[in-house]
């Protein structure tokens, strides 16, 4: 087992413990405190694969900015928690059996021999050029259009969640 | 030996897990996130195939869904403020307007 | 000089479209000039194709003048074209000239009725439907004329709409009419089936080569043709209507209902005759029909009291002539009659407006008499109208009625058939001189029987109306000489329709020639002008002369009294048998299949919509994670399906 085959493992259970946890904690805080190792373990998966620019972006955006968001909401509307209230839904019972179904088919999807041949450790996608390099590229010859669409979506979302958390006039 | 079903699978336990928080929990922030998580699957998933095809368009692509999500957990939470502003409840049970 | 023939129809089409749009604008003598007045040009383009035909030879009288080539579809073609030979010209100048009289009549007679305009807008285009209709060079335009004096008949009868009885008459007209239609176009299906057009000269030219005589065919053509004929003419039993149709104003039943309209069809059969001549049989039920027909109406016409419900059944009864003596193939006689009954039943039907106008609209006889000194000329008129249809030498009525049934006499149809049809004629002959009499001498003659406020307002009608009468009266004392006995060589009738019906003459028909012996035609005339005299005799005694003998007449011969009184109950029998079903099936339809049936399946379709809504509706919980839960179990579904 080389050192590639052990860091996968373990980074692959933390995040998957973390998830499970985050996603079952009955306070929001816990919740979003949980899932921010999630990230970060998830940014090891993809230095793993060899995108170390995106492992970045992904510790800034969603590990870092969004949760940090996520709990000013929290914060904000000082959910409290009751004990003794259930934290699913009422009639979820479907929505368990649902779940279980769609995992085991997602992983039997997954296992299939549909990729032939052995998989690549850890080599350069682009030969004498790093990730960053090869991923800005791309970006910015082939994928320009919905480069700039994109920042136009930032720039909606930004005035729309202005006008929607707006408080109304008196 | 590692190979792409790893991550393939590994993708689809978390991308389950997170389906399992938007369908089961009450409350609603925590079903935002769950879409985070669902996300962040994906992504492992874009990531993976594209070193297995030595192709840096998924990676685009994975710049481009970080973005989106970004924007809708942006417009999400603003949309639960006003909620919360307006029914005092972020539990899912009790929003219903919707009915019918 | 013949294509001034276009013009004919012309200038009632022109009319009509003045009057469409801005009829009602104008005062009433304008509106009178406008459609009095294109009568008159039209008369008078009538009168100029016809000189153009007469300087024509003698046998090649015959102009088709196509206007536009309309249908044109795989092997069938028609087209829009005008046909002038001496048929069509003896009946645009009878159509065009007692129309341009009756126009003339009808201002005065019309004047202060708040649908003036309207009433000459209906008129107008009557004119101009007949005249497409004894114009056309084919069945198919023959038919839209046809189809359109129906039309003008129906909105005339029912002129005074708010009046139920008028209404109701008008319906009565089109649809018996609609039934006799529906005859004439299976016949004219048959017709373009077999010879692939409806054009007559082609149609007319190919007969005798496709069809032998008496082949079935032909037969059935024929008498499908006949029942439309029946329909429009006022034959059994598709009389009904025509009594009805007194509703509409005086000069319309004139104009309609005595002089055009109803003679359509003895144009029509008299058009079609070498399709006639080829099917004996039909001939043979032609004349029974007929004669048939005109001693049924006269025996109604003997009791009946309202003035315009004599001249009615006189009518039909005449019409019955003229279908006589096309079945026993005298088609020029036919069309004589045609002719001088225009003019005298048009004088009577505008005489008897006069009397009706003078009076304050009476129209019942036992509330008249003793006009002949209030209305002088009225009265002269109408007597020498009376005179012409009863038969009396040698006013027009004589000639062509005595040439109807001398050919009747003469006729090749078997087993006698010919001599009783004259017999019957004869008899019904007897009948008309005793009831056209019994209307002169109960309105006219005697004492005052009128209402004292009637009787004060009562006077002679203005110029507007005699002057038309004076007119016919002298048309019907003189018209006759146009087709004087044939034994005198010199008929002018022969000579002129001669060569259109000329095919005839192979079969015996329509011959100008004398079959038996000069004496046996003396004395059949005489016997006629005999009988005629008698008729007027017996009216003058049972009417004026000894009344209380009626009196005794009337209950001993009760039943006869009652039969003849109440139409022989045809309209009963329609009704009962015809009407009544067809009402009750009607109803049926109208709630069960209408109502339950097809409304229910669209409410039911409507009611399941929404139901069916309502059931998905109840989808919509409003919980987002119920919306999220199948779209998950979507996917797992999806999956299970890809994957196995």
């Amino acid at each position: 087992m080389g050192l590639y085959d052990i860091m996968f493992y373990y980074l692959a259970s933390v995040a998957v413990i973390t998830a499970l946890l985050a996603v079952s904690r009955a306070n929001p805080v816990h919740a979003v405190v949980f899932l921010v190792p999630c990230f970060f373990h998830v940014a090891g998966i993809f230095v793993l694969l060899g995108a170390e620019f995106l492992a970045a972006i992904q510790i800034l955006v969603p590990a870092g900015a969004l949760m940090i968001l996520y709990l000013f909401v929290v914060f904000l509307f000082n959910v409290s928690e009751v004990k003794g209230q259930r934290i699913t839904h009422r009639k979820s019972f479907l929505a368990g059996i649902v779940a279980m179904l769609l995992i085991f088919l997602l992983i039997v999807l997954s296992i299939q021999s549909l990729f032939p041949g052995p998989f690549e450790e850890l080599i350069a996608t682009n030969i004498g050029i790093d990730n960053t390099a090869a991923v800005g590229g791309s970006l910015f010859t082939k994928y320009l259009f919905p480069f700039e669409l994109a920042s136009l979506v930032l720039l909606v979302v930004m005035f729309g969640a202005m006008v929607l958390a707006r408080r109304e006039e008196e | 030996m590692i190979t792409l079903s790893h991550y393939l699978v590994l993708s689809a336990i978390l991308f389950t897990i997170g389906v399992t928080g938007v369908l089961m929990r009450k409350n609603v922030i925590i079903i935002l996130l769950s879409i985070e998580l669902m996300l962040t699957a994906v992504n492992i998933n874009f990531i993976a195939f594209s070193h297995y095809m030595q192709n840096p368009d998924g990676q685009v692509f994975v710049f481009f869904v970080m973005t989106i999500a970004a924007a809708e957990a942006t417009l999400g939470l603003a949309i639960i403020v006003a909620l919360f502003r307006n029914l005092e409840t972020v539990n899912v049970d009790e929003i219903n307007q919707m009915k019918g | 000089m013949t294509d001034a023939i276009v013009l004919v129809p012309l200038f009632p089409l022109l009319a009509v479209l003045a009057n469409l749009t801005f009829g009602r604008r104008l005062s009433e003598a304008k509106v009178g000039i406008m459609a009095s007045g294109a009568l008159g040009a039209s008369f008078l383009a009538s009168i100029i194709s016809v000189v153009g035909l007469v300087r024509m030879e003698s046998g090649n009288r015959v102009v088709e003048m196509v206007l536009y080539e309309w249908i044109g579809s795989g092997t069938f073609s028609a087209d829009i074209g005008f046909l002038l030979d001496p048929l069509s010209a003896v009946m645009i100048l009878v159509v065009t000239g007692v129309g341009f009289l009756i126009h003339v009549y009808s201002v005065g007679y019309m004047h202060n009725d708040p649908g003036f305009a309207r009433y000459f807008l209906y008129l107008n285009l009557f004119v101009f439907a007949m005249l497409l209709l004894v114009l056309g060079n084919s069945y198919l335009l023959l038919f839209i004329g046809w189809e359109g004096v129906g039309l003008c008949s129906y909105l005339l009868i029912g002129f005074w709409y708010h009046k139920d009885s008028a209404a109701d008459a008008g319906k009565k007209a089109f649809i018996v009419n609609r039934i006799g239609d529906f005859g004439f176009m299976l016949g004219m299906l048959f017709i373009a089936v077999t010879f692939g057009t409806l054009n007559f000269t082609k149609v007319f030219a190919e007969a005798p080569h496709v069809f032998e005589s008496g082949q079935g065919m032909v037969v059935l053509i024929t008498l499908l043709l006949f029942v439309g004929a029946c329909g429009k003419s006022a034959q059994l039993p598709l009389h009904v209507w025509l009594p009805d149709a007194m509703e509409g104003p005086t000069p319309v039943s004139a104009l309609i209902h005595a002089a055009t309209m109803v003679t359509a069809g003895v144009y029509m059969v008299a058009r079609s005759h070498v399709l006639f001549d080829l099917a004996p049989a039909t001939l043979l039920t032609v004349a029974i029909v007929g004669t048939l027909t005109a001693l049924f109406a006269g025996t109604i016409a003997l009791v009946q009291n309202d003035i315009k419900r004599v001249l009615a059944y006189s009518t039909v009864s005449q019409l019955g002539y003229m279908f006589l003596a096309l079945g026993v193939g005298a088609y020029t006689a036919a069309i004589f009659h045609l002719m001088t009954h225009a003019f005298f039943k048009a004088l009577l039907f505008l005489g008897a407006g006069s009397v009706i106008h003078a009076l304050s609209d009476e129209q019942d006889i036992r509330k008249m008499g003793g006009l002949r000194k209030i209305m002088p000329t009225t009265y002269r008129t109408f007597v020498i109208a009376s005179l012409a249809i009863a038969g009396i030498p040698p006013l027009a009525g004589f000639m062509s009625k005595d040439e109807i049934l001398y050919s009747a006499f003469n006729s090749t149809h078997p087993g006698g058939a010919g001599i009783l049809l004259w017999l019957v004629g004869i008899l019904t002959a007897f009948m008309t001189a005793f009831y056209m009499f019994r209307l002169v001498f109960k309105t006219f003659h005697g004492e005052s029987r009128m209402d004292p406020e009637v009787e004060k307002h009562a006077h002679e009608s203005p110029r507007l109306i005699t002057a038309p009468l004076t007119i016919l009266a002298f048309l019907s004392a003189v018209g006759g000489f146009l087709g004087i006995p044939i034994f005198l060589k010199a008929n002018v009738m022969h000579n002129w329709l001669g060569p259109v019906f000329e095919a005839a003459a192979e079969y015996g028909h329509d011959t100008a020639e004398a079959v038996h012996s000069l004496g046996t035609e003396l004395g059949l005339m005489g016997l006629s002008v005999l009988v005629a005299t008698g008729g007027i005799l017996l009216a003058l005694t049972l009417i004026l002369r000894r009344p209380n003998i009626t009196e005794e007449i009337r209950s001993d011969f009760s039943f006869l009294y009652d039969l003849f009184l109440n139409k022989w109950w045809v309209d009963e029998l329609y009704d009962i048998v015809v009407v009544n079903p067809l009402r009750k099936i009607s109803g049926m339809f109208w709630t069960e299949i209408d109502g339950k049936g097809i409304d229910g399946t669209l409410h039911g379709i409507g009611r399941s919509a929404l139901r069916s809504g309502g059931l998905l509706s109840k989808l919509q919980t409003g919980f987002v994670q119920n919306y999220a839960l199948s779209m998950a179990a979507g996917l797992v579904l999806m999956l299970i399906w890809v994957l196995f």
